[in-house]
């Protein structure tokens, strides 16, 4: 496949990420969530209200997945969903490698893959020209895995993150249009304060 | 012809002793979670981690990944420590703006390469760069140069991690961990 400029994934790339991701993720205030920079970050804090289980990227692209390791290690007995886009997934794909060796049992991943670099202005990411990040989060080792593109297949996707036994990737493609309109805190400390007290009960 | 020596060679013909009082030091202050990518200078601490069943070891593919561990073992209370060599420090700069931006607190522990005696020339660059990238990023350098200031330096840094809320890098010199022969 060649790249063009058509702002178009393809056809497996149809579901609209502002009913597909509240769809798969069902109640929000079921985990800690980390959301990577950009579109899922704002999908994550809209379903949140920015809330106090929510830490959302707005930069250090390539984070998303090892934040979530460190805090799902740190509190095991709390689901942990980290959910991020194929771009800030590709920036550090090697963290699906660590994830997969310690392999938390309350890690969840959801790359929401649009096959785009949103935020930049649309521009191709290597997933809509051929990179497939299941079959990466297969070959990392992890062992619970799904791509989800069809919408009878949400429940499927949202079965796997809510009850998978080990640490799990869903890979939800989407057509490559805006996410909900949110305006989320940009403040990295006041988040970091506030979802410390939100998850422990002090600063 | 004389056999080369590996890293590994070198690490182990150096005294251990302060590296064992480096981990128990770690361990007394509260940490429970060792990110690394493999080094010979951390040798010691690293496989220490692997065989204590009360911590999470986590190797890493890029040092970067451990900056971010440790933001988010903050976030779920938890200690995190990132052991790693001086080059790797340079796969970790974006992330450093997360940690003095989120005000997290933060601590890694540097083994230096291209310092006092390298012979190594690809490490120079990142080995005398070091110091000054984290200065760059307003990490407070606390340098060790012999043995017995190693135990001292971490319960210091520990205080100002996770009391104070400040981003530390200990710089484990060549002077303390030998240069390498090549």
């Amino acid at each position: 496949m060649t790249a063009t400029l058509e702002r178009s994934a393809g056809p497996r790339y149809t579901l609209d990420r502002i009913t597909a991701v509240p769809a798969i993720v069902g109640n929000a205030s079921d985990f800690l969530v980390i959301a990577g920079l950009a579109g899922t970050a704002k999908d994550m804090a809209a379903m949140t209200r920015d809330g106090a289980n929510y830490y959302g990227l707005a930069g250090a692209m390539g984070a998303a997945v090892s934040m979530g390791l460190g805090l799902a290690l740190a509190q095991p007995d709390k689901k942990v969903l980290v959910a991020t886009g194929d771009g800030e997934l590709l920036m550090n794909i090697g963290a699906l490698a660590t994830a997969a060796v310690l392999n938390p049992p309350n890690l969840r991943i959801l790359c929401v893959d649009n096959g785009h670099y949103g935020e930049t202005g649309y521009q191709k990411s290597h997933t809509c020209l051929g990179v497939d990040l299941e079959q990466m989060a297969m070959g990392a080792g992890i062992k619970s895995t799904c791509s989800i593109e069809k919408e009878a297949d949400l429940a499927k996707g949202a079965k796997m993150l809510r009850e998978s036994n080990g640490t799990c990737f869903v890979l939800l493609r989407v057509k490559p249009t805006d996410g909900p309109k949110f305006k989320r805190a940009l403040d990295p400390a006041a988040k970091r304060v506030q979802f410390r007290l939100g998850t422990l009960g002090e600063v | 012809m004389a056999e080369l020596k590996t890293e590994d060679d070198h690490a182990r013909e150096i005294s251990t002793g302060w590296q064992n009082q480096l981990y128990d030091a770690l361990r007394r202050n509260g940490v429970t979670q060792f990110s690394y990518v493999p080094d010979a200078g951390h040798r010691v601490c690293i496989d220490r981690s692997i065989e204590d069943k009360e911590v999470h070891s986590v190797a890493l593919t890029t040092e970067e990944e451990g900056v971010a561990l440790a933001c988010g073992a903050h976030l779920g209370g938890a200690k995190s420590v990132l052991l790693m060599q001086s080059s790797g420090l340079g796969n970790c700069v974006n992330f450093m703006s997360m940690v003095k931006n989120g005000r997290f607190p933060f601590l890694t522990v540097l083994s230096m390469r291209g310092d006092f005696g390298e012979g190594n020339p690809w490490q120079m660059g990142m080995g005398q760069a070091a110091r000054k990238v984290c200065e760059a990023l307003d990490f407070i350098v606390l340098e060790v140069t012999k043995p017995e200031e190693v135990v001292p330096t971490i319960d210091a840094a520990s205080n100002m991690v996770w009391k104070s809320g400040q981003a530390v890098a200990v710089l484990l010199s060549q002077r303390l961990i030998g240069a390498k022969s090549f």
